[in-house]
């Protein structure tokens, strides 16, 4: 591998994500947290602002030419959403707060109106608690079994015994990219087996959507759940997709405004999809970032971002090891293929805490805990890993730094 | 932004890489409780033996990052021995030194000030005149070593960790 061939994919799109001028004791600023949250470039954050100085208005409910601006805004921010993810049609994606919700929606909504006691929903052992917690609800509601498939020693997914997993299932919920582990799971292997059982398609695609080219009718899932804010949009909006015919059998969410056709005393009736699952006045300003989002990626090319990633992540992988040797243990697979750019690591057996703290003395970036991923750390036998996180912003010259300021956390606390 | 010499003293990083009293006391007749912080997952497990009001043993077991394991091993030998009476206000000290409402030394007239103040007053003149007002030999010394946490106020809840827990284990009923 030389140098030229690693990096001839890289992109550089750093100068147009105005936070990542922000200097911290007159030195440059390493965000690597981007599996957290990732930041937003110029044309997102510009969107927003005149979208508020300009546009903003109610949608969906006045007859002013204000309103009716807000609304093509709203419907054209679902409309580009709906095509980033190759959605057959825009009334497919359902705005909700985050992709947190939109599994609470699947869990609670779909859920209870279909799952009885002793119904099973299998899980994997890598989910992250947004895909754990409000089926452990359904499951202390409703009696539901939960099973889970286990992983591998290198973090992939063992399949060895899905089958039998899946036999008799109902749901089957996963993660298309671990927030930990970074790795990237078979969706459209997952899907069908969970299909040939009979069993729904639920795909937690947070970490995925913002880096990689993602197609829900060639995943042929179900419900697919996502974020707006870990991919160049804002916080507080994201998305379920569900098939056309599914979100039409599934009952309301959240009851109030917006979702309702008609309201009586005796009762009400609800909506069309999406507006039956959004419930009271929807984060209006946000929906116009996270459009702006997509169309910034879809600009870029999520083909480039992945191949950015790939190149980035291997070059990690690779000055890391070759830094650190046995001092560094970082989790997932080595295969770049089966993985994206989320490095959970042990470093000399620092506390992730004591880690992050001393890295944050050089500007870099990084997460320290549990990840909303407890079960996977357990199984992993730690308590917390520090973790760098990659995204299309960042360059080699950041991963130098993380492996420099890993130096020096060394050295702070050699005995 | 405040120097990492400012939270990793020396006496911490040696109370890190060399924690007293580490380990677990047979239960009964020692009490113990588990804490945990959410944050980062870290969990210890306080023992304590208590005989005729004293803290004549305490231990601790559990992971944790170099200001939550030095804090409890500081704590270790700051309340073996004492009294009852004497650990509670401790606490409360320790506590309040690292309370980031707690207005800058030296003195306040807040609430607790009386502790913020003897907190303080202790920091310039460990056992002075105005160390230990009450008498009650609860001084910090080593302890006035995490002070410096404060002003990293993400990392409070691991000096405190111990310390909760400790309040614990000592209202704990003694298991049979």
């Amino acid at each position: 591998m030389t140098a030229a061939a690693t990096t001839s994919h890289l992109i550089d799109v750093r100068a147009e994500f105005p936070l990542l001028a922000r200097r911290f004791d007159d030195k440059p600023l390493v965000y690597l947290d981007s599996a957290n949250t990732s930041q937003k470039p110029e044309s997102v954050l510009v969107a927003m602002d005149e979208f508020a100085r300009t546009t903003y208005a109610p949608i969906n409910r006045s007859a002013y030419r204000l309103a009716a601006e807000a609304t093509d805004v709203y419907e054209g921010a679902r409309a580009s959403v709906a095509r980033f993810v190759n959605a057959r049609d825009a009334n497919e994606i359902v705005f909700t707060k985050n992709a947190t919700e939109s599994l609470n929606l699947v869990a609670r909504a779909w859920g209870e109106a279909n799952l009885r006691e002793g119904d099973v929903v299998v899980l994997t052992h890598m989910e992250h608690h947004a895909n754990i917690v409000p089926w452990h609800q359904l499951a202390a509601a409703r009696g539901i079994e939960l099973r889970w498939v286990p992983l591998t020693d290198d973090g992939e997914l063992d399949l060895s015994g899905l089958d039998a997993l899946l036999a008799g299932a109902r749901v089957f919920s996963f993660t298309a990219l671990s927030n930990v582990l970074g790795t990237i799971t078979p969706v459209r292997h997952l899907v069908d087996a969970a299909h040939a059982a009979g069993a729904l398609a639920v795909v937690d695609a947070c970490q995925y959507v913002p880096h990689g080219p993602t197609d829900v009718q060639a995943w042929d899932a179900d419900f697919v759940a996502f974020s707006s804010h870990k991919m160049c949009g804002p916080s507080g909006i994201g998305a379920l997709w569900g098939r056309a015919e599914l979100l039409d059998a599934t009952p309301p969410f959240l009851g109030g405004g917006n979702m309702i056709s008609d309201v009586r005393l005796d009762g009400f009736t609800p909506a069309p999809v999406p507006a039956k699952f959004e419930a009271g006045t929807p984060p209006i300003i946000e929906a116009a970032g996270f459009g702006a989002a997509v169309d910034f990626l879809e600009g870029i090319g999520m083909d480039n971002v992945r191949r950015h990633e790939m190149t980035l992540t291997d070059y990690a992988l690779t000055t890391l090891d070759e830094r650190f040797g046995d001092r560094i243990r970082i989790h997932g697979p080595r295969n770049i293929e089966h993985r994206a750019g989320v490095l959970s690591f042990e470093f000399d057996d620092l506390h992730p805490h004591d880690v992050s703290q001393i890295l944050d003395a050089d500007n870099v970036c990084v997460r320290a805990g549990h990840h909303c991923a407890k079960p996977l750390m357990r199984l992993l036998g730690v308590t917390a890993t520090a973790r760098a996180s990659l995204y299309l912003y960042n360059d080699t010259a950041d991963v130098d730094a993380l492996g420099d300021a890993l130096e020096r956390a060394g050295d702070y606390f050699a005995l | 932004m405040p120097g990492l010499d400012d939270l990793y003293r020396e006496i911490i990083l040696d109370h890190y890489r060399s924690p007293r009293n580490r380990g677990e006391l047979p239960t009964p007749p020692a009490r113990l409780a588990v804490g945990h912080n959410p944050l980062c997952g870290d969990e210890v497990t306080v023992y304590v033996d208590v005989e005729d009001g004293t803290v004549t043993d305490v231990k601790v077991s559990g992971q944790g990052c170099s200001i939550s394991q030095s804090s409890a091993s500081m704590m270790t030998q700051a309340v073996k021995g004492r009294s009852i009476d004497e650990v509670q206000s401790m606490i409360a000290r320790f506590k309040s030194m690292l309370s980031i409402n707690e207005p800058p030394p030296p003195r306040s007239s807040v609430s607790n000030g009386e502790d913020a103040g003897d907190a303080a007053a202790s920091a310039t003149s460990p056992g002075g005149e105005s160390g230990d007002v009450s008498g009650d030999g609860s001084e910090l010394g080593d302890l006035e070593a995490l002070r410096g946490v404060v002003k990293f106020p993400v990392r409070i809840k691991c000096a405190t960790l111990a310390w909760n827990t400790l309040v614990e284990a000592i209202d704990a009923q003694i298991p049979t």
